[in-house]
């Protein structure tokens, strides 16, 4: 379906309703997967439909369908129009247009190699490969390489003149591998999710990351148990991914601050008026809403409500001073927001959401933080995590750590977690990464909203020392 | 209103006579028609409707395979040529794939149909019917309401379809001083005034919550888990637990009960128990699970669930398991503690109703983290004294389901799936209470 065809579309909707739009949503994933020598799944999912929402009496309403004829989206449109009626009766807020504010433009990921430059058998040999890089001997007793491609088509039209057409392309490329020896299983493995061509399945880079994975999840067979100890922590950029995300990104998400996902994924610490007053973290925490970041996962140039993204600072020298909240929410709370009104598909209505949240980088080398350390823990690579309904107390596990002695990464560490509270937790940042440190990562599995929604997320950056933090191992 | 069973099974019988010398194809449908209305303060933030149907191809030839979905626009016409594209598609893709030895071959082994109409609110009425009861309180959460169907069918001849109605008002209410308690009102007939009555005990169980919070220190305490909670836990099994190729992959958290012969309390049995009708027992392959499987029995390990890959990828015999061996209908036995006794037995401790954000701290040692959330109770002399300030927890199920065990409660309760992030769910978890001699909380 084309742009045109949706704005023929809009301009044959007759329906008495303060405003009209159409987002038509056309994503195709495709999943390769090899495991432990085997093709484990070659499959391809098409999701095509259209979200009709319809503002009216200053309620919207919505209807998602997966007709996208225009003479059912005029049936959509008068369903909605009726949803949002009623809803009007008991409605929380009353919106006006400048809830969806008008944009026009268009976005495409920047990519090298396109989809149809590798065929499928030719992905499957590279996973292969990969498959026998992971199994070095035979105490790898499972090994997966996944390849998970997502070409995705946004248009959004709407009554008031917004015309936006966006294209992603993007990959999660993932290498994993069990080892066992007598009653000890370890799990190590090299997760990237980006928007990138097929370039990301360069056969090189594949095998040497799958390789790494193998040679380090033996290694842990033969590691000491991380101890128990308050100590300094350093993490690496793809732990610091899920703590920014954990520990920042959904506490500052507005409509969790507003209280509407009280019921499900839960409230925040951060209050409305926290906004230019909470120190959220030390003086090296500079945390951005960044849309424009190269490779990154959640790169996009307008979010579902129309707004064009753009980068903001969200915490600036750990002071807090902007939410991650869409138009609707700046309308509610009165809190300076970003273009973060994001849905997962045309069968959800947008909802705030982190897009690419990053630790702008400092300047402290890899080598300048390690030698500054007498005693503490060096952890990669997430494994584990759960954290509190109001994002404060919070339990993260790792799949790889190193001791830190006298300035040196020693001895590799198994089971390594921590635990800790939010602002406490980032006002003992003491060290922050330079440019060379800093890495781009992401997840596709960020769940949230009622009904409930699974959206990509992007968060890069540099490692970091923490001290004065919980650190503690495994059962065994 | 267009009738997809009959629209699926015309499309697959075109799809079947279709098929060239050796190939094979399982075809399923999965669908829904359903009403969302989000609640925050007691009003409507968000409100609409959405109609999916979702038609997945699977095609085998040669010792390979591969699969391709698309979404049903409920047109037979184009749906016909999507159908046949896709089909084109996936043999044109096939040949260059690498040999599967493990490909589950259809079989027809009897078909189903199961549909069980309901007595929903219609659409227009949810907000007026629901909107009420909740004035004056502070409530968030969803009301889900609609048709949910599910089908497949394969090339030697097999067919099953289930489809039903369902709706579940989802909340949590909230008191000024932040203090919460949650409910669901589920079914599949509406009835007001048993809504009213769910909605009035809600209400009531706030009044609890207006004591004063006691803090708690990390330790460990003597605590009751109540059904909510445990289902939480029970949840946990599907993702590392009781899969039979998690354990042959050295990925499960009960890897010790098989390769240890380490045990759980002779307290605890879990099954996969369907004979509640909620959840089709046909999985994607139109394979038919038993009505009742015995996972965990009074501590032993007794099955795992196995699919039919499973089974032939580590020759062991398979139990009709889902692909990714998640449990579907888990049942939990209840034991002897009378509910009215629940405060009595745990006499000092900790009541637990609900708890949030499980994971597996270490999978291998059968560690969960998580916290407590909603209504929890510091309890003194087997009386409730004041609501606890949340709480992390990370202890193991050969704790907590273990040597810990002290009684399970002599009723078990459904706690209904109101899951939609792949459609909206059917089932849940039916489980009673358990009270723990000692239960760890870490921050």
């Amino acid at each position: 379906m084309s742009l045109s065809y949706l704005k023929e579309a809009l301009s044959a909707v007759d329906i008495k309703a303060d405003w009209i739009g159409l987002r038509e949503v056309n994503e195709v994933t495709t999943w390769r997967v090899i495991r432990d020598g085997n093709p484990q799944a070659n499959s391809r999912n098409s999701d095509h439909g259209i979200m009709v929402e319809v503002l009216s009496n200053g309620q919207f309403g919505y209807y998602g369908s997966k007709n996208t004829e225009i003479k059912n989206i005029q049936s959509a449109a008068e369903n909605a129009l009726k949803q949002a009626n009623i809803a009007a009766q008991n409605s929380i807020y009353s919106f006006d247009e400048s809830a969806r504010p008008v944009s026009k433009g268009n976005y495409q990921t920047t990519f090298s190699k396109s989809v149809d430059q590798i065929s499928a058998e030719k992905i499957n040999e590279i996973l292969q490969r990969a498959y026998r890089q992971l199994k070095i001997n035979d105490r790898i007793v499972s090994a997966s390489a996944i390849a998970m491609i997502v070409e995705s088509e946004i248009n959004y039209v709407s009554s008031n003149g917004s015309d936006i057409s966006q294209n992603f392309l993007m990959v999660q490329s993932e290498y994993s591998a069990m080892a066992n020896k007598n009653n000890i299983y370890q799990r190590r493995s090299d997760n990237h999710c980006m928007q990138i061509g097929m370039e990301e399945f360069d056969e090189d880079v594949v095998l040497t990351r799958a390789h790494r994975v193998g040679e380090q999840a033996l290694e842990l067979l033969d590691a000491e148990e991380c101890p128990t100890e308050t100590t300094n922590l350093v993490l690496s950029p793809d732990q610091m991914m899920l703590q920014i995300h954990e520990s920042i990104g959904h506490a500052l998400e507005v409509d969790r601050i507003l209280g509407d996902e009280r019921n499900y994924a839960g409230w925040s610490f951060v209050r409305k008026d926290d906004f230019g007053k909470l120190k959220y973290g030390s003086d090296l925490m500079n945390i951005t809403f960044d849309p424009s970041v190269k490779n990154q996962f959640a790169c996009y140039g307008f979010d579902d409500g129309g707004l064009r993204a753009q980068k903001e600072f969200i915490i600036k020298d750990g002071l807090l001073i902007r939410g991650l909240g869409g138009k609707e929410s700046q309308i509610r709370s009165g809190i300076d927001g970003v273009a973060n009104f994001r849905s997962s598909s045309w069968s959800r209505a947008p909802i705030d959401r982190m897009a690419n949240l990053n630790l702008e980088p400092g300047d402290s080398s890899f080598n300048d933080i390690i030698s500054s350390i007498d005693r503490g823990i060096y952890m990669e690579t997430n494994r584990s995590w759960s954290i509190d309904d109001y994002r404060n107390k919070f339990q993260f596990g790792c799949e790889y750590a190193k001791l830190i002695e006298n300035g040196q990464l020693t001895k590799t560490l198994k089971n390594p977690n921590y635990r800790g509270i939010s602002t406490p937790f980032w006002n003992n940042l003491a060290m922050v990464g330079d440019q060379d440190t800093f890495e781009v990562h992401g997840t596709p599995y960020c769940g949230k909203g009622e009904p409930n929604q699974v959206i990509r997320v992007g968060h890069a950056s540099p490692i970091c020392l923490f001290n004065n933090v919980e650190v503690f191992g495994g059962t065994n | 209103m267009i009738n997809m069973e009959k629209l699926f099974y015309d499309l697959s019988d075109k799809l079947f006579n279709s098929l060239l010398n050796q190939e094979k194809l399982l075809i399923g449908i999965k669908g829904e028609k359903s009403q969302f209305i989000r609640f925050n303060q007691s009003k409507v933030r968000q409100s609409g409707i959405i109609e999916d149907a979702k038609l997945e191809l699977c095609l085998i030839n040669n010792s390979r395979t591969c699969s391709g979905s698309f979404t049903l626009s409920g047109n037979i016409n184009s749906d016909e040529l999507k159908s046949f594209e896709e089909l084109s598609r996936l043999r044109r893709e096939i040949s260059g794939l690498p040999r599967d030895p493990f490909i589950v071959l259809p079989k027809n082994t009897g078909s189903s149909r199961e549909i069980f109409e309901g007595d929903l609110l219609p659409f227009d009425k949810s907000v007026s019917s629901l909107s009420p009861s909740m004035k004056g309180c502070d409530l968030a959460g969803i009301w889900a309401s609609g048709h949910i169907y599910i089908g497949n069918a394969n090339s030697s001849g097999q067919r099953h379809w289930f489809e039903t109605d369902s709706f579940s008002l989802d909340y949590s209410l909230i008191t000024l001083d932040e203090k919460m308690v949650k409910s669901t009102y589920a079914g599949n007939k509406w009835n007001q005034l048993e809504y009213e009555k769910n909605m009035s005990n809600s209400i009531s169980q706030l009044h609890l919550m207006e004591r004063k919070n006691k803090k708690i220190k990390p330790g460990e305490y003597r605590t009751y888990i109540a059904p909510a909670g445990v289902a939480d836990i029970i949840d946990m099994f599907s993702w590392g637990g009781v899969g039979e190729s998690s354990i042959q992959q050295g990925d499960s958290s009960l890897c010790k009960m098989r390769k240890e012969a380490k045990k759980m309390s002779s307290c605890f049995s879990l099954s996969e128990d369907f004979s509640s009708g909620l959840v089709p027992r046909f999985n994607a392959n139109g394979e038919l699970a038993p009505s009742k499987l015995n996972l965990i029995s009074s501590g032993n390990l007794e099955n795992t669930l196995v699919s039919t890959r499973t089974s032939k990828e580590y020759n062991v015999t398979s139990n009709f398991a889902d692909e990714n061996e998640s449990l579907r209908s888990p049942a939990v036995s209840p034991g002897n503690l009378d509910e009215d006794e629940i405060l009595k037995s745990i006499d000092q401790g900790i009541y637990l109703s609900n708890l949030h954000y499980l994971n597996w701290s270490d999978r291998s040692g059968g560690r969960v983290t998580g916290m407590t959330r909603y209504a929890c109770f510091w309890v003194e002399g087997g009386e409730i004294v004041s609501p606890i300030e949340n709480m992390r927890f990370d202890d193991s199920i050969y704790n907590f389901f273990g040597d810990k065990l002290e009684s399970v409660t002599n009723k078990a309760h459904l706690h209904p799936n109101v899951g939609t992030y792949d459609g909206r769910e059917v089932g849940g978890v039916l489980c009673p209470g358990i009270l723990l001699k000692s239960f760890k909380l870490t921050l």
